[in-house]
């Protein structure tokens, strides 16, 4: 516990380090004040705008897209990772596919989205689902693979239902990977929902950075920058206690708990 | 299998997709069919656009990454050395990871302009995290037995260095590698359609501009097959550097 308590405060030192160089380069002349304002200016802006109703529907529009998004791909990537992973043959089948499909950027989707949706919601939705299916879909495929075959010798003669395999038998093993999957497609998806309003103007924190970038106020710049940094440790916090709720059960888990 | 039932099962599902696309295709404003893009691909990129703007753009993101790549192993290795130091920055560098990279395009464009000099840093600045943070975890969850056996027999400087702490944090390493390769090719893109007046983002969303809906497909396959290939090449690299670890075994656990 001592020493837990002696990294905390280690910590908090490395933040006020931060914060102090922030402040003391540009009022001591280091950088231009222009383009590096003090610590104290940044956050003086941060809880300024944090004041109007304006940057909280921003914040609210792009965890609405993150959201969604992220649910949207998770669902579809869960059901086709374990349709392939249970009927024979489909994952040779379409092995080529995915390893196509998987690394292209779904930056390159933004003309795409453009040109369908414009700035709206639906832009941010088709790079956040293709973003994030992929992930998710490669960790499920590794967890209905992870199967052990004895196990599943058992529940065939057993007699058991495709469902109750499936319910029983598959799901409980792929969970931790699903999990996993989940906190990487959450990250993931996070980048590009700001990417979408950042470069195609749907509304939301990227649109609001974009604004106040095209109008030379720097330290709003700033404090947008340092919002969505907290937002994105945020979802991180979100999605990792999820999924110690989710694999309570799971020894990877339990013995963390214990030790 | 034998060879021809493999190549059929590799090649069933793309053919179909193929003509299904085809199928719906069929006289659509915004999809063209799959021969019109074809022909528009080898007409767009196989011109000077390749040595104007595919190539610098490509040029651009290797000299980001490996730029990100030095400077996040160079000071991963410290941090992760000296338990001290590693608290001290932990939180710092969480917070800096967390910041989504695209955000940075617009500060970084304001402070260095819209020249490659912006363009290479927004990738270095993006890229770096990943590969630091998991050099540090790396180098933190060395072997200790491993440690002390280097001490004991006078293992040190350079050759510890070389030979246990970058070689057994490479797993982690290759791990912040492959996440800062997606991450650069985004910001590649980005950072060209934001302010730009070459390169292969711009060129995209030029055509997207003008409604030249074929050449724009063109460039969507173009940059799938960039992705494509930096990441089979990135597999090869990591089959190379890490070829001791798979054959150890540890990989499965």
């Amino acid at each position: 516990m001592t020493g837990a308590l002696k990294r905390g405060w280690y910590g908090l030192a490395g933040l006020g380090g931060l914060l102090a160089l922030t402040e003391a380069v540009p009022r001591l002349g280091l950088v231009d004040e222009r383009f590096l304002p003090p610590a104290t200016r940044i956050l003086g802006t941060l809880a300024a705008q944090l004041a109007t109703p304006e940057l909280w529907i921003a914040l609210g529009e792009t965890l609405r897209g993150w959201a969604l998004g992220l649910a949207l791909a998770f669902c579809a990537a869960v059901v086709t990772g374990v349709v392939i992973g249970v009927v024979p043959g489909l994952r040779a089948l379409t092995s080529s596919t995915v390893e196509f499909l998987r690394p292209i950027p779904s930056v390159a989707l933004v003309p795409l989205a453009t040109l369908l949706f414009g700035p709206s919601l639906g832009s941010t939705l088709l790079l956040v689902v293709y973003a994030s299916f992929w992930q998710v879909l490669i960790q499920v495929l590794y967890g209905v693979a992870a199967v052990d075959s004895v196990a599943a010798d058992t529940a065939r003669a057993y007699g058991l239902s495709v469902w109750s395999r499936v319910r029983h038998l598959v799901w409980p093993t792929a969970l931790p990977y699903v999990m996993t999957g989940l906190r990487l497609a959450a990250a993931v998806a996070f980048i590009l929902a700001v990417t979408a309003e950042l470069v195609i103007g749907s509304p939301g924190l990227g649109a609001e950075i974009q604004v106040a970038q095209s109008s030379g106020a720097i330290p709003a710049v700033y404090a947008l920058i340092v919002l969505s940094g907290l937002v994105g440790i945020g979802v991180n916090a979100a999605v990792r206690l999820l999924e110690r709720r989710v694999l309570a059960w799971h020894p990877s888990v339990r013995s963390e708990v214990a030790a | 299998m034998r060879r021809p039932a493999r190549l059929l099962t590799l090649l069933a599902l793309p053919a179909l997709l193929v003509l299904a696309w085809w199928a719906v295709s069929g006289g659509s404003f915004y999809l063209p069919s799959p021969d019109r893009v074809g022909r528009a691909f080898v007409e767009t990129w196989f011109s000077e656009r390749l040595v104007v703007d595919v190539l610098p753009s490509v040029g651009r993101l290797l000299a980001g990454y490996a730029m990100a790549a030095l400077l996040g192993v160079g000071l991963g290795v410290p941090i992760g050395l000296s338990p001290r130091l590693r608290a001290t920055l932990e939180p710092v560098l969480e917070f800096f990871r967390a910041v989504p990279p695209p955000v940075l395009v617009p500060l970084i464009m304001l402070l260095a302009g819209i020249d490659t000099f912006m363009k290479v840093l927004v990738i270095v600045s993006g890229c770096v995290w990943p590969i630091l943070l998991n050099t540090v975890e790396g180098v933190r969850a060395l072997d200790e037995v491993l440690s002390d056996t280097c001490r004991m027999y006078g293992v040190r400087g350079p050759s510890r260095l070389r030979r246990f702490v970058l070689r057994g944090a490479s797993p982690q390493i290759m791990t912040g590698l492959r996440q800062a390769l997606s991450i650069g090719i985004i910001l590649m893109v980005i950072s060209e359609m934001f302010a730009s007046s070459s390169g292969l983002g711009f060129t995209i969303v030029l055509f997207q501009r003008q409604f030249q809906i074929t050449e724009m497909w063109s460039g969507i396959l173009l940059l799938g097959l960039i992705g494509l290939g930096l990441s089979v090449l990135f597999r090869r690299l990591e089959r190379r550097v890490l070829s001791w670890y798979y054959g150890s075994g540890a990989a499965r656990a």
